[in-house]
């Protein structure tokens, strides 16, 4: 029998055009990704038909968790630091050192009374999440919500205001995060919501 | 292409040859790397950015504004926010107190929504100019924020132009307690 020789095929492949699409993927994700630092609570918010989107910069967001604690933070390290040194000026007992000044600029919503804040900030903001924080008061009695509110408004006057609550929290809370901005003639404001279908055939 | 060319193969005058080396590159270690950043990449980013919802409160009230516009009692149409996800509305004014007929439903699509829908058409049928309806959101404290947002929502859904959120008056409550909720 005569022996029949096949022909080897090489099995080296040309991955040129494989590494140019996957580097143009890379590239796009690269410039597309923005980083948030990590947020201390789960909010989960209810949904609505509403199509508007949240702006990308100048934003202040008031949460409430489902145990109805109120968080507050505000978008950008630079307006974070001129709100700290605000609320400094307001709150003379509020001691902090560059560290924990540090930990507050970059760092995202928190959630406890002026008193404990340092104690909150004398750990970084991934170890946030972890830490059980009482919530900011928004009593007519003691509304230091009010004063973030105000004092970031004034570091950014540009900033707008949204309210991302979680479906279950209960509405006496949410009636006093609404009152403390209406009575700061802030009477427009986003409620954050996931996006729903709009029903058909109405 | 993947390849590089072998430069100056020829020395000019040398005898001596140097060994040509193979200047295939292996690409798989860098493909490998570039797929796993595309993966971080690719996990990390958030495309679905969260919605809002735009609200507007009534100012508040200074001393000399003036009076705030009569609306006809025939147009109103009042929810109330109760525990258990449920709604207790009524047509017009609380005249009758805590006697006042009220009606219990839900936020589902065969609940509120049917009786919004109704109120608008009755409404428009009656007057001259269109959205005259005006829907009066009361939350309970027994409430929860879902039930807010359902309700605003219900209103973008039916198409209703003019609805408030206030508080509950001392009557409704009562009309609240009767109804179970």
């Amino acid at each position: 029998m005569p022996k029949v020789n096949i022909k080897r095929k090489s099995t080296v492949l040309d991955m040129t055009a494989m590494v140019d699409v996957s580097f143009l993927l890379l590239t796009f994700f690269i410039m597309t990704t923005q980083f948030r630092s990590p947020e201390p609570i789960i909010v989960d918010t209810p949904s609505s038909i509403s199509d508007t989107k949240v702006p990308d910069m100048d934003i202040m967001t008031i949460s409430v968790d489902k145990e109805d604690k109120i968080y507050f933070t505000i978008d950008n390290p630079k307006y974070r630091e001129a709100l700290l040194d605000n609320m400094r000026t307001k709150y003379p007992q509020l001691q902090l050192n560059a560290t924990q000044k540090k930990h507050f600029v970059y760092g995202s919503s928190v959630g406890s009374p002026i008193n404990q804040l340092p104690s909150l900030l004398n750990n970084p903001p991934a170890e946030h999440s972890k830490i059980k924080q009482l919530g900011i008061p928004a009593d007519s009695t003691n509304n230091e919500l009010g004063n973030w509110i105000v004092q970031g408004r004034f570091a950014n006057p540009k900033v707008r205001i949204t309210v991302k609550a979680d479906a279950s929290a209960k509405y006496p809370t949410i009636k006093k995060v609404i009152k403390t901005l209406t009575e700061r003639d802030i009477n427009k404001f986003n409620l954050i919501t996931d996006l729903e279908e709009k029903p058909k055939n109405l | 292409m993947a390849d590089i060319e072998p430069s100056g193969g020829q020395e000019k005058g040398g005898k001596k040859r140097s060994k040509k080396m193979s200047t295939r590159i292996d690409f798989t270690p860098m493909v490998d790397l570039a797929f796993l950043l595309i993966t971080f990449f690719m996990l990390t980013t958030t495309f679905a950015k969260p919605q809002a919802m735009e609200i507007n409160m009534p100012e508040k009230e200074k001393p000399g504004d003036p009076d705030p516009p009569q609306v006809k009692a025939s147009t109103v149409m009042t929810l109330l926010l109760g525990k258990d996800n449920k709604i207790v509305y009524y047509e017009g004014l609380p005249e009758e107190g805590a006697n006042t007929k009220t009606e219990v439903t839900d936020f589902g699509a065969n609940g509120i929504r049917k009786a919004l829908i109704k109120k608008k058409q009755e409404v428009d049928a009656r007057e001259d100019k269109k959205d005259k309806t005006l829907v009066l959101i009361k939350p309970s404290d027994a409430s929860n924020y879902r039930n807010l947002v359902d309700s605003i929502d219900e209103m973008a859904i039916t198409g209703i132009k003019r609805y408030a959120i206030i508080e509950l008056q001392p009557v409704e409550k009562d009309l609240l307690k009767k109804a179970g909720y």
